[in-house]
């Protein structure tokens, strides 16, 4: 489906004590199913805000946002989020965590035994099935990350979307995530939109790169399309010159065009 | 020598700086209560502890463990003892309040058959508490079941919590005492109209601590629920009532010391059975040993009901954190 997700003229504002403030403006965006798209720019530039739109968990100020033709009025498990700080229920396990969404989407049309084998299924998925019934604060920074992920996987849903979900973590944790979540995508096909700062992870992981101008009235600055063959490694791209030349692209957007000029007292 | 240059030079930066620390988190953490009646080994700590201080920065484990246990022991007991001290010296001389001395003698006595009963109103000390405690608890225990449930609904709605707040910040100064003409009145008897105070005293600190932790649920824990699009029940069950209920525990834990403050002097007030009364009784009696005895079973029955809420939460949170 070409026009999966529909951002037409799109625009946020929120209200403060000193007013009106802008926070993005004139957002035209069309995702494919099955695309991955990164969102990348300087801290302030509206990024989580335009996830946060997608997901529902706001709403417009201005424009509309589709999802397979029908108007996102509020949040839903069919756009799954993975929380920047994981968001799990510190009192329930891992297992339960994952078992609250599997139940709410499924739990209608399937038995328990059934869901239960989703809910393993997921946690399978990232490689934790030793630490199902375990509690979150006996878990990783990464592996908490991890269950965020299954929860939001587990649900099916139509579009996943991930607020820079590996921001937190060490670098070496977050390549290996990177490389499972490239796989569980090229199997579940899922749909992807991700916030992030990492110029790298941006290149190895999208379709396309959606990079933003600096806030307050962000919007689009230039949308790159990474024409990298998959399954991607990150080795191999490493002396790859068109992937560094993406990479090269992306730095200049940043730190060239939109280089963060401290601002004149805003 | 030697030693002792190395311990003085050592002492300006170091240790200086560390004892007060140390003996503070004994005080805190040894609960005065459970050390009251080991009067007789404190002295032997406190040798041990003497002898191992020039030890410690040598750290052999055992000695250290030892250390710390008398560190921990010593401050509260040293505290007692002087407290015991004080009240010894100045009834010394003889006088209307009785010394230490008689007031064990008489509390000997007492406890010795705390379940006696000869007619209403001459009961034994352990009937005395029980009462009270039946009635902080059939009190308390209504107060959690309206106090809760209402909390809960203060903290997610805005408009009601705009409507309620301004009565409830009217009425949480009015001293418990204030209302019982009240239920007087309404009860037509002194016993549940007693316990219509704890009620009211209760019910506050609930409501404010639950509304507050239902305020202050994690936005991401709500987000978490939005993007689920849970069912209310289910919102409620499973993140709202896990969330909120250290702030809960907390209410419960102010209000049962309020209550066990308010039943004494509600009982003084409404007579019948309980330590309230009973202290009542005894100063018509003239029995002042007995209301010494009487502030020391109050403090530890508080003490103990404390404590055991701060168990309990500690036990709830573990689980469910």
């Amino acid at each position: 489906m070409e026009k999966f997700v529909q951002v037409e003229r799109v625009g946020q504002t929120f209200d403060t004590k000193k007013g009106k403030f802008v926070a993005l403006r004139d957002i035209d965006l069309t995702i494919k199913q099955g695309e991955f798209i990164a969102l990348i720019g300087h801290s302030g530039c509206g990024k989580s805000t335009l996830l946060n739109l997608i997901a529902g968990l706001t709403l417009p100020s201005s424009g509309v946002l589709l999802l397979e033709d029908r108007e996102i009025a509020g949040p839903g498990p069919e756009r799954a989020v993975v929380f920047q700080n994981h968001s799990l229920l510190p009192w329930l396990t891992c297992f339960e965590n994952v078992y609250l969404a599997v139940e709410r989407v499924f739990g209608t049309k399937e038995g328990k035994a059934k869901l239960k084998e989703r809910t393993a299924a997921a946690i399978n998925l990232v490689g934790l099935d030793h630490a199902s019934a375990k509690y979150p604060n006996e878990i990783s920074g990464g592996m908490k990350q991890r269950v965020g992920i299954a929860r939001a996987l587990s649900m099916q849903p139509k579009v996943l979307l991930m607020d820079e979900p590996f921001g937190a973590l060490d670098a070496l944790t977050r390549a290996r995530l990177q490389d499972e979540l490239m796989k569980i995508c090229e199997v579940s096909k899922a749909t992807t939109v991700m916030v992030t700062h990492d110029v790298d992870e941006a290149v190895l992981l999208s379709d396309r790169i959606v990079m933003m101008t600096n806030g307050p009235a962000a919007t689009i600055g230039e949308i790159l399309e990474v024409k990298l063959p998959r399954p991607r490694d990150r080795l191999v791209l490493a002396h790859d010159p068109s992937y560094i030349n993406y990479r090269a692209a992306v730095l200049e957007f940043l730190y060239q065009k939109q280089a963060h000029v401290e601002k004149i007292a805003a | 020598m030697s030693a002792a240059i190395l311990n003085v030079d050592f002492g300006l930066e170091k240790p200086v700086d560390r004892a007060p620390k140390e003996v503070l988190l004994g005080a805190i953490s040894g609960s005065p209560a459970m050390v009251l009646p080991v009067a007789e080994p404190a002295k032997e700590e406190k040798m041990e502890k003497v002898a191992s201080l020039p030890a410690v920065d040598l750290s052999t484990p055992f000695s250290e463990k030892l250390a710390s246990v008398g560190r921990a022991v010593l401050p509260p007991v040293l505290g007692m003892v002087i407290l015991i001290g004080i009240w010894y010296i100045a009834t010394m001389k003889g006088g209307s309040i009785p010394g230490p001395l008689q007031t064990w003698d008489a509390a000997a006595v007492l406890f010795a058959d705390p379940f006696y009963r000869n007619g209403p109103n001459d009961q034994g000390i352990g009937w005395n508490i029980l009462s009270s405690l039946q009635r902080v608890a059939i009190g308390f225990g209504f107060a959690a079941l309206v106090g809760i449930p209402l909390g809960f609904i203060l903290g997610r709605s805005a408009f009601l919590a705009a409507m309620i707040n301004p009565i409830i910040s009217l009425l949480r100064p009015v001293s418990p005492l204030a209302w019982l003409p009240i239920g007087l009145l309404v009860f037509q008897r002194a016993d549940p109209a007693a316990t219509y105070t704890i009620f009211i005293c209760s019910i506050w600190p609930m409501i404010m601590n639950t509304a507050q932790g239902v305020q202050r649920v994690p936005q991401d824990y709500l987000n978490v629920a939005r993007v689920l699009a849970l069912s209310e029940w289910k919102v409620v069950t499973k993140i709202l009532f896990p969330a909120v209920l250290p702030y809960i525990l907390t209410g419960i834990r102010l209000s049962i010391g309020t209550a066990w403050l308010v039943i004494v002097a509600a009982e003084m007030l409404t007579g019948g059975v309980g330590i309230g009364f009973w202290v009542w009784d005894e100063w018509n009696n003239l029995k002042v040993e007995h209301i010494i005895i009487a502030i020391f079973v109050i403090g530890i029955v508080g003490l103990l009901l404390e404590q055991a809420l701060i168990l309990l939460a500690k036990k709830l949170t573990k689980e469910s954190s």
